[in-house]
């Protein structure tokens, strides 16, 4: 019998098909792995299918995918099917028609259902503990929060999941980060990341399935658990995982996809296996005092170079050695000077979105601060929910009352100015404060400046016009 | 894919730690829905300015470096969006082999896949090679056979897994030799979704 387990461990093993041989430089056992499911989007996909064309081979199993618009779609709030850029046009409807032929089911950009995939796939109940999915977003990672396997993979491997239903892979280390003690007011799971993230690298999970653990992660909502989980790939992270519990059955029950409760019942008795064993070992494992956690912002071109927003731009001279020539060039690109209070940047944008931070709670959050505010004069602010389901329940609850009132444009759910593959875009040498996921050089539009936290403070950088720390601000409620 | 036994060619240096696939293959030439195109795409805000002229002070637009078939690079390649556009980005512009101390996990699985090699040397070995490579670029030999690099006097060993070196010496169909153990997954998928049987509920017509 084997000895303690890890939870990656666990459901690894529960897919393990068959060996492939031993890895070399000391990393682990190849094998082929059994996968549950993926979400297929509409331009990492596209040369898979061609693939599968050209081989003459077929989907093993179609009611395993889904596919969903979200990259390259238009978020106008008046958006039809058909878009100017013939090239995101020719991938919406190349999609549509490899659902048809392959029997996919595909959520087109006009569906009730259609958002951001890792947004959807969740609200759907499609997500489950013990699974493993992959999909060509390197954002899978997000399903860790249901303690399920996810990870993000290239167009490639899409074809072979969608040919076999398996992957060729290799078994990861595991890393364990534990969020000890409460978390403290006014800071949010996007804070609790961003702070691992700074401390650990861009690298510091690399080659890891990195497992979350502690009083904070426990006391969050589920929503807030995806967004660490979401973001643990900056970090390096391929998987991130976290144990299921009582928050995660009760979010899962009921929803359009989920199993029926006497399925849910059943299939809770093999979930509350699903945890890591006591003793189990993990390669490498770090704790963070939850009190010591401020909200966070990022200055440069890497999720790694960021501070608490009462923090200032760092001097190069006084960086370690390895990380200056790094430090130079992104205080260069974000135009920014040694010395400067994080709180004295001027913003040019706002913006609410991504699979990170876009759901119902996340915009909540971030209408307790604007209730009764403006945004800044001179600032452009726009917010995209997660997903269509999420934009109704907005309005449901008038949240977009909210944003409108306070001169936030409330747009239609896509991936957006997350990453700029629709019209949604920076102008070269514009500053946003941002809720998504990287700051990389270039990622809001060529030349764009991002500057990445959550909600909350994006909501009060907007309110303000240079970044804030929203704990300052006094929080109006309905 | 193309096979790699042994490849002789320019190294560039790209000392940089983190960069990532939206500075190697940015956002507009993400619009396909085939592989064309995308030898332009590489780099190309680094390469181009805003009215398409070449940055002269970019490494690879210099004269020594413009044909180079290697990048010699900085810790944690790759890192960020899965695109694989990236990779195939790479071999169109005639990069055969990145080496480096860290690649991103997908943008690794991405190079294996369509045989760019990636190389993992140590970081004293890194610091040897950027030496021997200077800062504009020089003539190295890449054999994956004996799995050695020779840059000038100097001579690294290096390892790759044996799947992995198998499939760029040989250009296996990966697909179609997954697919030789069909029955073997469809044995273990009936009994598998059998013992979870919720896994089938409300998906399986």
């Amino acid at each position: 019998m084997a000895g303690p387990l890890t939870l990656y461990d666990k459901i690894i093993d529960r897919h393990r098909i068959m060996s492939l041989g031993a890895g070399v430089q000391g990393r682990e056992e190849r094998l082929l792995l059994y996968v549950d499911r993926t979400v297929l989007n509409e331009y990492t996909s596209p040369q898979a299918f061609s693939g599968l064309r050209e081989a003459g081979r077929k989907v093993w199993r179609p009611q395993a995918a889904l596919g969903v618009v979200d990259h390259v779609n238009s978020t106008a709030a008046n958006r039809t099917d058909v878009v100017e850029d013939k090239g995101a046009q020719g991938q919406m409807d190349y999609f549509a028609r490899n659902g048809r032929d392959f029997g996919i089911e595909m959520f087109d950009v006009l569906d009730p259902r259609q958002g951001i995939e890792h947004v959807v796939l969740p609200e759907l109940g499609w997500v489950l503990p013990g699974m493993v999915i992959a999909a060509g977003d390197s954002h899978t990672t997000t399903y860790g929060a249901f303690g399920a396997v996810g990870f993000g993979i290239g167009t490639s491997d899409i074809e072979h999941l969608l040919a076999t239903q398996t992957l060729p892979y290799t078994r990861l280390k595991r890393m364990r980060a534990r969020f000890e003690g409460p978390l403290p007011v006014g800071v949010t799971a996007k804070d609790l990341i961003m702070t691992l993230i700074r401390k650990i690298g861009a690298d510091g999970a690399a080659g890891h399935a990195l497992e979350f653990a502690g009083e904070a992660i426990d006391a969050l909502e589920v929503e807030g658990r995806m967004t660490i989980c979401n973001m643990a790939v900056e970090c390096g992270a391929r998987v991130a995982l976290m144990a299921a519990d009582e928050k995660v059955f009760a979010y899962i029950a009921g929803r359009p996809r989920s199993p029926s409760s006497a399925m849910l019942t059943e299939a809770q008795k093999t979930w509350a296996d699903m945890r890591t064993d006591k003793g189990a070992v993990f390669d490498r494992e770090i704790v963070i005092q939850a009190a010591q956690v401020a909200p966070m912002v990022s200055w440069g071109t890497s999720p790694d170079q960021a501070g608490t927003i009462d923090d200032v731009v760092p001097d190069p001279e006084a960086v370690a050695a390895d990380k200056r020539a790094g430090v130079v060039r992104a205080l260069e690109y974000m135009d920014l000077a040694p010395g400067t209070p994080l709180s004295d940047i001027r913003i040019d944008r706002a913006f609410i979105g991504s699979c990170t931070n876009a759901r119902l709670s996340d915009l909540r959050d971030a209408a307790r601060v604007l209730r009764g505010r403006r945004v800044a004069p001179g600032v452009r602010a726009m917010i995209s929910p997660g997903s269509s389901s999420v934009r109704g329940e907005a309005e449901a609850e008038g949240l977009d009352r909210v944003f409108v009132e306070a001169g936030f444009e409330w747009r239609q759910s896509g991936c957006s100015m997350c990453l700029a593959m629709n019209d949604d875009v920076l102008a070269p040498g514009e500053r946003c404060a941002s809720s998504t996921n990287r700051n990389f050089e270039g990622r809001q539009g060529t030349g764009g400046r991002t500057h990445l936290m959550s909600p909350a403070m994006v909501a009060a950088a907007a309110f303000t016009g240079h970044l804030t720390d929203v704990r300052a601000l006094k929080l109006l409620e309905a | 894919m193309e096979k790699f036994v042994s490849v002789k060619g320019v190294a560039c240096p790209i000392p940089a730690a983190n960069v990532d696939t939206d500075v190697i293959m940015p956002k507009q030439f993400l619009k396909g829905i085939d592989r064309s195109g995308l030898a332009q795409g590489l780099f190309h805000n680094l390469r181009f300015d805003e009215r398409g002229n070449a940055r002269k002070d970019f490494i690879l637009n210099k004269p020594a470096t413009q044909d180079s078939r290697f990048l010699v690079v900085g810790p944690n390649f790759g890192c960020g969006s899965s695109r694989e556009h990236a990779v195939w980005g790479m071999l169109q512009y005639g990069i055969r082999a990145i080496i480096g101390t860290s690649f991103a996990g997908i943008f690794a699985d991405n190079a294996a896949n369509n045989g760019l090699l990636l190389v993992t040397l140590s970081a004293s070995e890194i610091a040897a090679l950027f030496d021997a490579v200077g800062p504009t670029g020089r003539e190295i030999l890449v054999d994956l056979e004996a799995q050695v690099i020779n840059a000038g006097d100097l001579s690294i060993a290096f390892s790759v897994d044996a799947d992995r070196r198998a499939a760029l010496l040989d250009g296996l169909d990966r697909i179609g030799s997954t697919l030789r153990q069909a029955d073997s997954i469809r044995s273990f998928e009936a009994e598998y979704l059998k013992a979870s049987p919720w896994l089938c509920d409300r998906i399986d017509a």
